[in-house]
Formats: C-alpha cells, structure tokens, sequence
C-alpha cells in the first residue's frame, strides 16, 4: 500500500451525520489520520479535484468511504445527473476497499423506511457483484447513527498495517463490534438488581426495563470507547437505541416492549427463563444504596 | 420414610433449614410440570387446561405438597424470612407462570396487564379449590372440576378485540 494510502469519501442519500461525528474527533487523532492518509475528496471539505476529476482520470482510490444509503432512482437523489448507484460502481471499480461509513450506506438504515423509494439500499446490496468480487476484501461495514469517529480511524489504520481485517457476520470489524453497548454502562449495578431509572437524564437507575434500552442486545463499543472522549447515551441517562444494529430504526424506539409487564426481548443470548429467574431472584431484595441518590447536593 | 427425626438432622442443620428446602423441592416438582407444559407447542388455552388438570392430580395424588405451600408455607412466613425471601424459593415455578402468560400475551390469547394480576387470576384459582380440596368440602372428585376452574382461568385472562 502507498505510505500515504488515497482516501475518497463519497456521500450518497445521508443526513451528514457520520461526516459530522468524524470532524468531531479527537484533534490529535485527527491529524494524524490526515497526516497518515492522502484525503483526496470529501464534499464538505475544500480539495483541489472534484468527483468528477476523479472519474476521470486513471489514478486508483485505496479507501472508498461510502456516506449514506445508495438508490438508483434519480427522481430522488442524483448528483451531477447520474444515480448514486453508477456513481458508486464507477467509483468502485477503481478502488481497492470500500468502507461503508454509518448504517445507512451498511444496509439503507433511516432511509431504506421511505416508503415512496423502495429503491434504497446499502453498499453492498447496490454495488455490482463482478466490482465487489475484484475489492481486495469483504466490504466493511461500519454499523452506527451516527458513527463513531474512532470506529472509523482504528479500522483504517488496522487496514493500513495488516492489509485486512477481521469481520463478524455483519462484516463490521470484531474489534468495535464483539462487545455490547452494555459493556461498560455505569449502570450496570442498576440493571444486576433491577432498579429502574422513571426518567431521562438522572445518574440512578437503569434504563432496559422502562426506557426502551437495547444496550443488552446491541453489538457497539459506545461504552468502551466513549464520546467526545467523555461520555455516552446510557451514561447520561438516554436510552441506546440500538443504531448499530440492522433492525434500526424500529417502531416505538423508546419503549421497552412487554407482555404482561415482561420484557418481550432479553438481553442478548440469555434465555427468557435465564432472565426471569435472575430478575426474580434481583428483585425480591431491596438495597439502600440503589434506591437513594447518588450524589445528595446541598 | 423410615428415618429418625434425629438423623434428619445430619442432613439438616434446623427445622427453618429442612423448611426452606421442603419448599424449593415441592414446588420444582409442580415447577417441572409446568416447564414441560410451555415447552409444548399448543396454544396457551390448552397449556392452561393441562396445568390445571395436572395441578389437581398432584392434589389427589400427593395432597401434602399442595398443603405443604398453603398451610406451612404461608401461614408461617416467620420460619422462612430469612433465605426464602420474596420469590426466592419458589422462583422457578414462578418464572414458569410468567413464562405461561407472556406467551399467551405474545400470541393474543390473554390480554395485556400487569403480572401480578394475571398471576393472581390464574394461582388463586387453583390454591382457592386446593384448599377446599383440603377441607373435604367438595362434592364430586376433585379431577371433576378441572376443566371447569380451567375454563374460568382462561376466561379471566382471555384476550378481547
């Protein structure tokens, strides 16, 4: 590979989100992505070709980064005239990795629900299978709403040094996405005893039971490589919404579904028996110090 | 069972200790029941059904488990504060009871409420006719009213569009 690998990122039908989350890096890892990668076009970023120089000349693409959910119909998007769908195939044909950058360019994500354009999808559903069968690997796919910057600079840099790396059944890369949401909440002890938090926002209390919380069934790192270096969803007291997942966006997001006052998923691989028998056994002891506030000011 | 009352207690460190356990063990083996009964692929008009006449053989059969839990177990919480706490030990045969309903709620046989008054709904009934079962107060057999307690259960907990 180049000592200084050519990045494009192309953006297709997105809100801008993952552009959003990667200029919100940390400075120092930022620069050194810059210095480390050739980031030769982005759109919301001066360079000195377009999208169209790009085409047209015989220079290679080593990362393609895909922004956004990809659909042929230009009725709806098109950019310069041509469908998001020619344009990521021509760009493709030239490249050498593609990385589907947020869950919509991994499987249409928000976008794939626009009921008037059943034509919108992800990267690989769109791109031609004789393009995808020449990439040097398995498209990457880089689950999340948006994504998190360091998802997207630990995957590059793994790429950079070892020329691949390894996927789950998803194709997202096992080092941000073997663990769960859940890893790493401070509410853990919360949800071993089964103290439920009434409301948004408070330190206290967990969030699965009656928030809607999918940290127990959601692969992500959001509680192991934080936000902003700071924080979390669940550790400011939202709920996870399970972005990183395929079935995001559902119905009814900030619900905990239940039958019979019993939560209709549990957490993930572990029996409705497993959680029924634990979350009796939890709640039948009351602790003092999980009921009370953590913090009582003045 | 042909043992002495001093060797249970090499089993045993208290009567509290041999309590408690009498009580895990009577009610995993209606707790076993049950799990097989949700593990069939019926709907859960029938589960119940099934239960209940399983529910009411045990009365027959073996009438001290049932009278164990309604005379010993609940008329003296005292012996078991300490240990048996809550659902503590009688857990897995409560789970297999929110496992019952649940599922019944999924498929829209029973309707939508809290737990514990579908619990209530469908224990009270049974430990209701277990005690007059104990009390030599029924008129017919007790395997006779199965199906009738049964069809009550599933109408208090049916689902109504």
């Amino acid at each position: 590979m180049r000592i200084k690998p050519r990045v494009l990122w192309f953006q297709a039908v997105t809100c801008n989100g993952n552009t959003h989350s990667l200029l919100c890096a940390n400075p120092n890892r930022l620069e050194l992505f810059l210095n480390s990668f050739d980031l030769i076009y982005h759109p919301s970023l001066t360079s000195d070709v377009n999208l169209t120089d790009i085409l047209n000349s015989d220079d290679k693409i080593d990362f393609l980064l895909v922004e956004g959910a990809i659909t042929n119909n230009t009725n709806f998007f098109s950019i310069s005239n041509e469908s998001t769908k020619d344009l990521l195939n021509k760009l493709a044909l030239k490249t050498t990795y593609v990385i589907a950058v947020g869950s919509c360019a991994s499987y249409g994500g928000v976008h794939a629900k626009f009921e008037l354009n059943d034509d919108i999808t992800g990267v690989q559903t769109s791109l031609d299978k004789k393009i995808a069968s020449k990439l040097r690997h398995k498209i990457i796919n880089l689950t999340g709403c948006p994504v998190h910057p360091e998802w997207i600079l630990q995957t590059m840099f793994i790429i950079k040094a070892q020329g691949k790396i390894q996927l789950d059944e998803e194709q997202r890369p096992v080092e941000m996405y073997s663990t769960l949401a859940h890893h790493g909440c401070t509410r853990n002890e919360y949800f071993e005893w089964k103290v439920e938090s009434d409301h948004y926002g408070t330190k206290e209390g967990c969030l699965f039971y009656d928030q809607g919380c999918r940290g127990p069934m959601t692969k992500s790192s959001c509680n192991k490589i934080l936000w902003n270096e700071v924080n979390s969803k669940t550790r400011v007291g939202m709920p996870c919404i399970g972005c990183t997942e395929t079935d995001f966006p559902r119905e009814n997001m900030l619900e905990t579904k239940k039958h019979i006052g019993i939560p209709f998923e549990t957490p993930l691989d572990i029996s409705k028996r497993a959680y029924l028998s634990l979350t009796g056994v939890a709640k039948t002891f009351k602790i003092g110090r999980l009921q009370n506030k953590l913090i009582e000011y003045d | 069972m042909k043992m002495s009352v001093g060797n249970m207690y090499n089993y045993f460190s208290s009567k509290e200790e041999l309590a408690k356990y009498a009580i895990k063990y009577s009610t995993n083996i209606i707790a076993a029941e049950l799990r097989e009964i949700n593990n069939m692929d019926i709907s859960s008009k029938d589960k119940v059904f099934l239960f209940t006449q399983k529910y009411f053989q045990s009365i027959k059969e073996s009438p001290e488990v049932v009278e164990y839990f309604l005379r010993v177990y609940l008329s003296n919480r005292e012996v078991f504060a300490n240990g048996c706490e809550g659902f503590l030990c009688v857990g897995d045969f409560v789970t297999e009871v929110m496992i019952l309903l649940e599922d019944g709620a999924k498929n829209k046989e029973f309707r939508e409420q809290d737990f514990f008054t579908a619990f209530s709904m469908f224990m009270g009934a049974l430990g209701g006719f277990a005690f007059l079962s104990g009390e030599n107060v029924l008129e017919r057999d007790v395997l006779e009213y199965s199906d009738e307690i049964a069809e009550n259960i599933y109408r208090a907990l049916k689902y109504e569009d």
